[in-house]
């Protein structure tokens, strides 16, 4: 394949020295692992800029960077509307008003959440739904990974799988959550370190922000100016509401992968901060994967760069853009580097799901439903068979990918509709103490009902698959697939909402006021924070990081 | 968790650090090579920073062992 690279000496150096690391953190922590709460919630100790870090991090996977970029070359800057109106309010809401019930109630899980204000079907929906999605999840990490070492190395596609699938095993199987947020920070930092020369280099190339901009269509260098119905990303209803509101607090307040960095935090007041404190990166990281979707467009539209990008139907192979950046910019030496920090994102994206499908296994599933009343460490050892399991399967599902895309395709399709009225149900649960069990339950059955009904009466323009939508009938076509996600879930939110508000009042509450204590806001004393300065706490950084982001975005509109 | 974090990203980035700086300093007259980076020593650049960052690491880890809470 044309887009292969050629290695020395020193790339495969850099390379070993990481994975030594990598698998050096996990034997470290090895002596630590004595309880199951030490390996599946890392004993609730780490300090606010771990797990800050790490809770950006767990997300800076295949998806983030491939996807990102791949997003920055088709749509331009308007992606960034993904951090700044999509995560970034999102994670100062689960900061301030979300994290006080979620660290305060003494839940290990969002499922053991669920059940503790609820009841066991609710707990019970979200942890199957859950557990199912994260192994699939962390398949098709591993899947893309395992394809990109094939498609830009020349390394056998079996051989890259098992290898990188084997050191995930290690050092989760080793430190466990610890271990796998330790290394979602140092991650963290090669990400950084990696991409940034990619960045500057290429920005030096086309002539700085100005140069890139020039040489982008005029609607590619603008985040709100030219959105509308004629956007690709749609109108602004669709992304405050659909990509802002729905998708990102449902996304960023209730998946367990993310909120369980954030509960590892050693204090209420950490704890809290965690998302803060990953908010300050997360809102520049636009910059390290939005932008070379940019640069690449420019340098094509520039002519005389050199630059090539793989065609991949009628257009380019957007997925492509970080691989062939690294080819076109770095000499051997950083390309190592390079490489290492898109291999290091892939690994942690996988190990973040791992744990979070071992602990949702092992306290949600495991303990509640199959073997309750054994001692810890009973829970210890399930916790570590769990990650071996979790790891074959994510093999198999890797596989799985690789052999059926379209299977593929469809699970997340499912995994969407699951996700997308979950926030209601939090909303209403935490926020008001009259939800019922078989309200949330049913509220968000239909939901889920309503995500796919929806999708099936619309399409995206130029459908091919029944997949894409409108397997029912064809009552609307959206501009984009994306703005068709963004609707289905603003859709799901709504019929959730009511239904469980309706569903609610018809039935009787199960839970005194007494059991809802520290579960629902008006019966929770509110929390004082212990930060010793005005500037440390928890709301003053949450109004620097809203004014920033205002800011941004008002310099890129 | 007893081990502190800072150590082992302090170690890995003053290894790589030194690593790329040597590597950088060693292939600074090799024209040829770095014309992709648009004749900047991307090796070196990037080597410098990380070795600054690791050392700086290592400080934290160091000053915290010895004598901070």
């Amino acid at each position: 394949m044309e887009a292969s690279f050629s290695l020395s000496w020193i790339d495969y150096t850099i390379m070993l020295i990481y994975f030594v690391f990598v698998l050096g953190i996990g034997w470290a922590l090895k002596s630590y692992m004595k309880s199951a709460s030490a390996f599946l919630e890392a004993g609730r100790s780490l300090p606010a800029w771990v797990t800050g870090l790490a809770f950006i991090s767990a997300n800076l996977g295949a998806l983030e960077v491939i996807g990102m970029a791949a997003s920055g070359a088709k749509y331009g800057l308007a992606t960034v509307h993904f951090y700044w109106i999509g995560a970034i309010p999102a994670m100062i809401f689960l900061a301030i008003f979300m994290m006080p019930f979620y660290y305060g109630s003494k839940a290990r899980s969002v499922p053991e959440y669920l059940k503790l204000r609820f009841d066991e079907k609710t707990r019970g929906f979200n942890a199957f739904s859950f557990a199912i999605m994260t192994v699939f999840t962390s398949g098709i990490s591993m899947y893309a990974l395992a394809l990109l070492m094939e498609n830009i190395l020349g390394w056998n596609f079996n051989l890259s799988l098992i290898i990188s699938a084997l050191i995930v095993l290690i050092y989760t199987y080793l430190g466990g959550l610890s271990s796998a947020i330790y290394n979602e920070v140092l991650q963290f930092f090669l990400i950084v370190v990696g991409f940034l020369p990619l960045v500057i280099i290429g920005l030096i190339n086309v002539g700085g922000w100005n140069g890139l901009v020039d040489n982008l269509s005029p609607e590619m260098g603008h985040s709100w100016k030219y959105i509308g119905a004629e956007h690709p990303m749609g109108s602004w209803i669709g992304i405050v509401m659909g990509l802002g509101f729905v998708l990102s607090f449902g996304y960023w307040c209730t998946n367990f992968l993310v909120v369980q960095r954030a509960m590892a935090a050693g204090s209420m007041s950490a704890a809290r901060k965690t998302p803060l404190i990953g908010a300050f990166p997360k809102m520049l990281l636009p910059l390290l994967v939005i932008v070379p979707g940019m640069i690449a467009i420019a340098l094509l539209n520039m002519g005389d760069s050199g630059f090539e990008l793989p065609a991949k139907g009628a257009g380019y192979d957007y997925d492509l853009v970080i691989p062939m950046l690294l080819k076109q910019y770095f000499p051997t030496g950083i390309l190592g580097l390079g490489l290492t920090a898109l291999m290091a994102s892939f690994m942690s994206g996988m190990a973040g799901n791992v744990t979070a499908f071992n602990t949702v296994w092992t306290y949600d599933i495991y303990q509640s439903y199959i073997k309750p009343g054994k001692s810890d460490k009973h829970y210890l050892r399930v916790g570590q068979i769990t990650t071996i399991v979790g790891v074959l399967v994510s093999i198999l599902t890797a596989y799985v990918a690789a052999l059926f895309n379209n299977v593929m395709d469809f699970l997340q399709l499912v995994f969407a509709f699951i996700n997308a009225p979950l926030f209601a149900t939090f909303l209403l649960g935490m926020f008001t103490k009259r939800t019922t069990g078989h309200g949330a339950f049913y509220g968000l059955l239909a939901g889920t009902t309503a995500a796919a009904l929806h999708h099936g009466l619309t399409q995206p323009e130029g459908a091919l698959s029944l997949i894409k939508g409108g397997w029912l009938a064809k009552v609307h076509v959206y501009p984009s697939e994306m703005v068709q996600n963004f609707w289905t879930a603003i859709f799901a939110f709504g019929v959730a909402l009511i239904v469980t508000i309706i569903i609610s009042l018809a039935t009787k509450r199960t839970k005194t006021d007494s059991d809802l204590k520290g579960l629902v806001y008006s019966l929770t004393p509110r929390t004082v924070d212990d930060s010793k300065y005005w500037y440390q706490k928890p709301e003053t950084l949450a109004i620097v990081i809203l004014v920033s982001v205002i800011v941004l975005s008002v310099i890129f509109w | 968790m007893g081990l502190d974090i800072k150590l082992p990203i302090g170690l890995m980035f003053t290894l790589l650090g030194v690593l790329m700086t040597v590597f950088g300093l060693i292939t600074s007259s090799n024209a040829a090579m770095y014309q992709k980076s648009l004749n900047i020593n991307i090796n070196l650049w990037t080597g410098v920073v990380m070795l600054i960052f690791g050392v700086f690491m290592l400080t934290l880890a160091l000053i915290k062992k010895s004598g901070g809470k």
